[in-house]
């Protein structure tokens, strides 16, 4: 079984303006080792699917009964979604999965040093000695590419500039030696000098710790340089899934065809930019059938009526659409 | 083809909805935000019924709360509920029993009320009674120059009253005057109290506070220097000092003027950061920038931008404040430095349920306080409402 | 395209005061620094550099929407010919007709108290362009057109529209009073990549139609390559090269420029990563370092980098570069 299956995953907000499905039917797998790529634009649900990992989502998410969270830990499989109680969640949050956030400061406590906060949680999570934990989070410091780990470590998140602070936030997510990590749009604030460092440093990691990764963007160019996987999401639906190479060089879906099209490339600096049609659907007005036929020039009448299926193209490559998978042999 | 019909109209109707809402304004997005808060909606009337109340205290009190109204028959007496029916009978008009008081040497010396169920007195509607102005302005200040009196729109008619003897709803208090129509003015004095200081403070708000959010620099450090000296007066002694200072001479009148100023002057601070803190936040606004970009004067930017982005605020602000300075009031008349016995607010009808009799024997005293925690909670329902309603993207943060 | 200047800038300096109240120093912070630049009329100009470079205020320095501490601007657009720094107040007037700024954020931007018509029509009625409500009403139907907005939705409030629709709202708002020069700072940088490609294509379709300039400020390389005809560099208040697109992507001269080029993740996931990585992070501006500003992230840096530094010089006819090494590297 692979590290963290997620099956029949589907989350509703409830709001005011009444039920909002932010996750509709996903379904995924990542194994230790592998980078899981989740790509998608705003309101896609790619964050609020990696948060109901954490169980992080607000009070007001509704998951649908069929969803299931199964997660590989040394002494046995267990169902998120089934935890009930905080303290059964911690197995969880501290210790096998970790976080890392687009805005570092934002995770860093102002008034507490960067070092005490690393040792907390790992005394928390792993039952040891502060001399050990602190022992632990300078090296992990100095792992991350972090000079004068030790003086850095008495500082404080404000005091590091912030590429520092990311540095300081993967330490942090990885001294507990996590078995999953989820990285949401970690580089996105970053500057692309700062980033192409943190995207080495994160390849690195995954060789030398051999952790699972699951890594939220909106940018297909750090996906291409980072996962070995990749799905890209819309409007809370999977609708294409495959090897990073797979589903960049060959896409089957035609809102990830779209997503490359607008996309511009160094490579070919005289290729049109194409943007996909049409805006995205306001979550009150979820579309009927599948939820890209708005957009879609593919789209047919049965596109509205009824949602595709995920068909495999091949082992490793799955579609949901009616037209792609015909044209291709595998409806 | 009806079916069709029929599915086609629900969707025109539901676009006429989402026009409404896409071209709804600022105002209209907060009244129906507003609407949605079904507490603050309550809390909303309540305060408008106690507000009118208020306003309109001597036409709905059946006595005059001073001295002058006073039931020498009744002191002391217990709620009366005016009645439809009892053993003798039914009457479509309520009435109330005669009650005879006696004092001898079997009450142990001490006036007892009895009822006498055989005689009947009965409810009368717009009687006319004891004078009153809705415009009553008499002021006695320091020397004779500022005295003022003018009275209009004096009027005799009361909404209620009894065809013989008294009618006391909240029973009367030792002196034998009717706590309901003390209550009644004691909201009306509140409500002065409170405009009369959140207006103070409102104005010397909105020109430090404006100043110091609109020009910033070191005007603005100066002024929020000025603004937390005065932060740090202590309230108690500066009252316990005024207290001592205000001469016994003054009328009740002058007393309320002062306490009322007094209590504006002190206020302004609060409200004074929190204008500044909405302009230098407005301020920084890229389509403010944007505006000055066009070349917008000043004047264009003020009138166009800052002041509509403002006027919601300031209102919740203003919500916000007034019950602190009622409450303010309340606390300085109960501990006997604001209003005394005589003047009728919330504060003073509440000093009187400080006594261990009022809680064994007179228990109707404490009607009073009900009406105050009503009327300060209405008030912070209401702000409350209003602040997220005024929120214009409360609902896409969630 | 000609090749006279629209706007040209020579020794500009730009800075703000940080920190310092009543009773402390001033300190200063030199935001953009000495910057020589021609921004030639009718060009697609892209203005790229990290966070902390100085670029937005090297837009806004232009504009005259910042104080401008040295140095002088030329606007010349054939028809009016400015000095920025000293203007009387009816050219200040005039010259706020004809530049004008596009922003980064769509939702910041627009007043969520006025309905789009208002917003469109504020500099016609601010400037004192049109006469009569009919004739601004007409105006920005016209322009709102232009930037395919639907004329139906003109009674609406911002809060109606999603991220693409408000920056094409903002975009016929600068456009509206018929701007010859426009800066359009990241106005691309909070879209989704789908709606990114659409208005990329308006801006472009925009400046066919009405003969624009515009100074495009991205963080964004991929974007400008696409987009812009000219380019150039900036890195802590400096520029450090400036050339027509395709050159200075081809054949970038300065070492900063060539690791800013291979630090950019490759859509292909066969491409090797980026050869020569940039160590370390863009130095404080509160605390630059003396010399060429990049000397301490440069791994060519040699002693004359760390004393002197380099000014912009022209390498071929229209490709400038700010470093000593430019010829051996």
């Amino acid at each position: 079984m692979s590290l963290l299956t997620v099956n029949n995953l589907t989350l509703q907000f409830d709001t005011d303006e009444g039920r909002i499905t932010a996750v509709d039917d996903v379904s995924f797998e990542v194994n230790s080792g592998g980078v899981l790529g989740l790509v998608g634009e705003s309101g896609s649900g790619k964050t609020v699917t990696a948060k109901s990992i954490m169980r992080l989502n607000s009070s007001n998410a509704v998951y649908a009964p069929e969803s299931r969270l199964l997660l590989k830990l040394d002494d046995g499989d267990v169902d998120i979604l089934s935890l009930k109680h905080k303290r059964d969640m911690q197995v969880v949050r501290g210790g096998s999965v970790s976080m890392i956030f687009q805005e570092p400061m934002a995770s860093f406590a102002p008034a507490i040093t960067i070092g005490d906060q690393m040792v907390e949680q790992l005394v928390l999570h792993k039952k040891i000695t502060k001399k050990k934990a602190s022992d632990i989070s300078i090296e992990m410091l100095d792992r991350v590419g972090i000079s004068d780990a030790d003086k850095r470590f008495k500082q404080y998140a404000f005091e590091l500039s912030g590429g520092m602070r990311q540095r300081a936030m993967i330490a942090m997510a990885l001294s507990t030696r996590p078995k999953l990590l989820i990285a949401d749009e970690p580089t996105t604030a970053l500057d692309v000098t700062i980033q192409a460092q943190v995207i080495d440093l994160m390849k690195d990691l995954v060789t030398e710790f051999g952790m699972g990764i699951i890594f939220i963007t909106h940018d297909l160019g750090v996906i291409a340089q980072t996962a070995d996987r990749v799905a890209v999401m819309y409007l809370g639906r999977i609708v294409e899934q495959g090897t990073v190479r797979d589903v960049i060089k060959n896409p089957a879906h035609p809102y990830t065809l779209g997503l490359l099209d607008a996309l511009p490339k160094l490579e070919d600096m005289d290729a049109p930019l194409t943007p996909v049609p049409g805006d995205i659907p306001s979550p009150l007005e979820r579309p009927s059938g599948c939820v890209f036929h708005t957009r879609c020039a593919l789209a047919e009448p049965r596109c509205s009526q009824s949602i595709p299926k995920m068909v495999a193209l091949d082992q490793q490559h799955t579609v949901a659409c009616f037209v792609e998978a015909e044209k291709r042999g595998a409806a | 083809m009806t079916l069709l019909f029929w599915k086609k109209k629900i969707g025109d109707d539901q676009q006429q909805l989402k026009e409404a809402y896409f071209t709804a304004s600022q105002g209209q997005l907060i009244r129906a935000r507003f609407k949605k808060n079904r507490s603050a909606v309550v809390a909303g009337w309540a305060l408008i019924i106690m507000i009118l109340a208020g306003f309109f205290a001597p036409f709905l009190s059946p006595y005059s709360p001073n001295i002058a109204g006073r039931d020498k028959e009744y002191e002391n007496g217990p709620p009366q509920f005016p009645k439809f029916w009892d053993e003798n009978g039914f009457s479509i008009r309520p009435f109330l029993y005669t009650t005879e008081r006696e004092r001898s040497i079997k009450t142990n010396f001490r006036w007892v009320l009895t009822e006498n169920r055989e005689k009947r007195r009965y409810l009368k509607l717009f009687v006319e009674d004891w004078e009153y102005s809705f415009i009553d302005i008499d002021w006695d200040l320091p020397g004779k120059m500022f005295d003022v009196n003018f009275k209009a729109l004096t009027f005799k008619t009361h909404l209620f009253g009894m065809d013989k003897g008294g009618i006391h709803l909240f029973g009367t208090d030792g002196t034998g005057k009717d706590i309901f129509s003390r209550t009644l003015h004691a909201v009306y004095t509140s409500l002065a109290v409170g405009t009369l200081g959140v207006l103070i403070s409102f104005v010397l708000a909105l020109v430090i506070g404006g100043v110091a959010g609109y020009f910033g620099g070191w005007i603005d450090s100066i002024l929020q220097m000025i603004t937390d000296a005065i932060r740090t007066v202590p309230p108690i002694p500066l009252f316990m000092a005024l207290a001592a200072f205000m001469p016994d001479t003054w009328s009740a009148e002058t007393r309320f003027f002062f306490i009322a100023s007094i209590l504006g002057l002190i206020g302004w601070p609060t409200l004074a950061r929190r204008i500044r803190t909405h302009l230098l936040t407005e301020r920084s606004q890229e389509y403010v920038l944007a505006a000055e970009l066009c070349g917008a004067p000043a004047g264009h930017i003020i009138r166009k931008h800052l002041l509509p982005s403002f006027t919601s605020y300031i209102i919740v602000d203003l919500m916000i404040t007034f019950p602190y300075v009622v409450r303010t009031e309340t606390a300085l008349s109960f501990i006997g430095l604001g209003l005394t016995d005589p003047v009728n607010s919330l504060g003073s009808l509440m000093q009187n349920v400080s006594k261990a009799d009022v809680l064994l024997n007179y228990q109707w005293y404490f009607i009073p306080v009900l009406f105050f925690i009503a009327f300060v909670l209405a008030f912070v329902f209401v702000g409350d409402g209003l602040r997220d309603a005024a929120d214009p993207y409360s609902h896409t943060k969630q | 395209m000609s090749d006279t200047p629209i706007i040209s800038a020579g020794n500009l300096s730009v800075d703000f005061q940080i920190g310092g109240g009543l009773f402390t120093s001033k300190k200063f912070l030199r935001a953009v620094n000495r910057v020589f630049i021609d921004i030639p009329k009718g060009s697609f100009f892209g203005l790229v550099g990290e966070s902390g470079s100085g670029k937005t205020t090297l837009g806004r320095a232009l504009l005259k929407a910042v104080p401008i501490s040295d140095g002088k601007i030329r606007y010349s657009d054939g028809e009016v010919d400015y000095s920025l720094r000293a203007m009387n107040h009816a050219d200040l007037k005039e010259y706020r007709k004809r530049a004008q700024l596009i922003f980064q954020d769509p939702y910041a931007a627009l007043s969520p108290r006025m309905t789009v018509r208002d917003i469109i029509a504020e500099p016609l009625e601010v400037m004192r362009i049109t006469k009569s409500r009919e004739e601004s009403d007409q105006r920005v139907r016209d322009i709102a057109d232009k930037c395919r907005l639907n004329l139906e939705h003109l009674r609406r409030f911002p809060h109606a529209f999603s991220g693409g629709q408000r920056q094409r709202i903002s975009i016929a708002r600068s456009l509206v009073s018929n701007p010859k020069f426009v800066v359009a700072d990241e106005s691309v940088a909070a879209l989704d990549v789908s709606i990114q490609a659409d208005i990329l294509n308006l801006l472009k379709d925009l400046q066919n139609e009405f003969g624009l300039t515009y100074l495009f400020i991205s963080h964004d390389l991929s974007v400008v390559a696409h987009i812009c005809d000219h380019v150039a560099v900036m890195y802590l208040g400096r520029l450090v090269e400036t050339a027509p697109t395709r050159e200075l992507f081809q054949a970038p001269r300065h070492p900063y420029t060539k690791a800013l080029l291979s630090a950019i993740p490759s859509i292909d996931p066969d491409h090797e990563g980026a050869v020569q990585k940039l160590e370390g992070e863009i130095p404080s501006p509160t605390n630059p370092p003396p010399g060429c500003k990049f000397n301490t992230r440069c791994r060519f840096a040699i002693d004359i980098c760390r004393k002197e530094e380099p000014r912009l010089e022209h390498s071929s006819k229209e490709h400038d570069v700010a470093c000593h090494r430019w010829e051996e590297l």
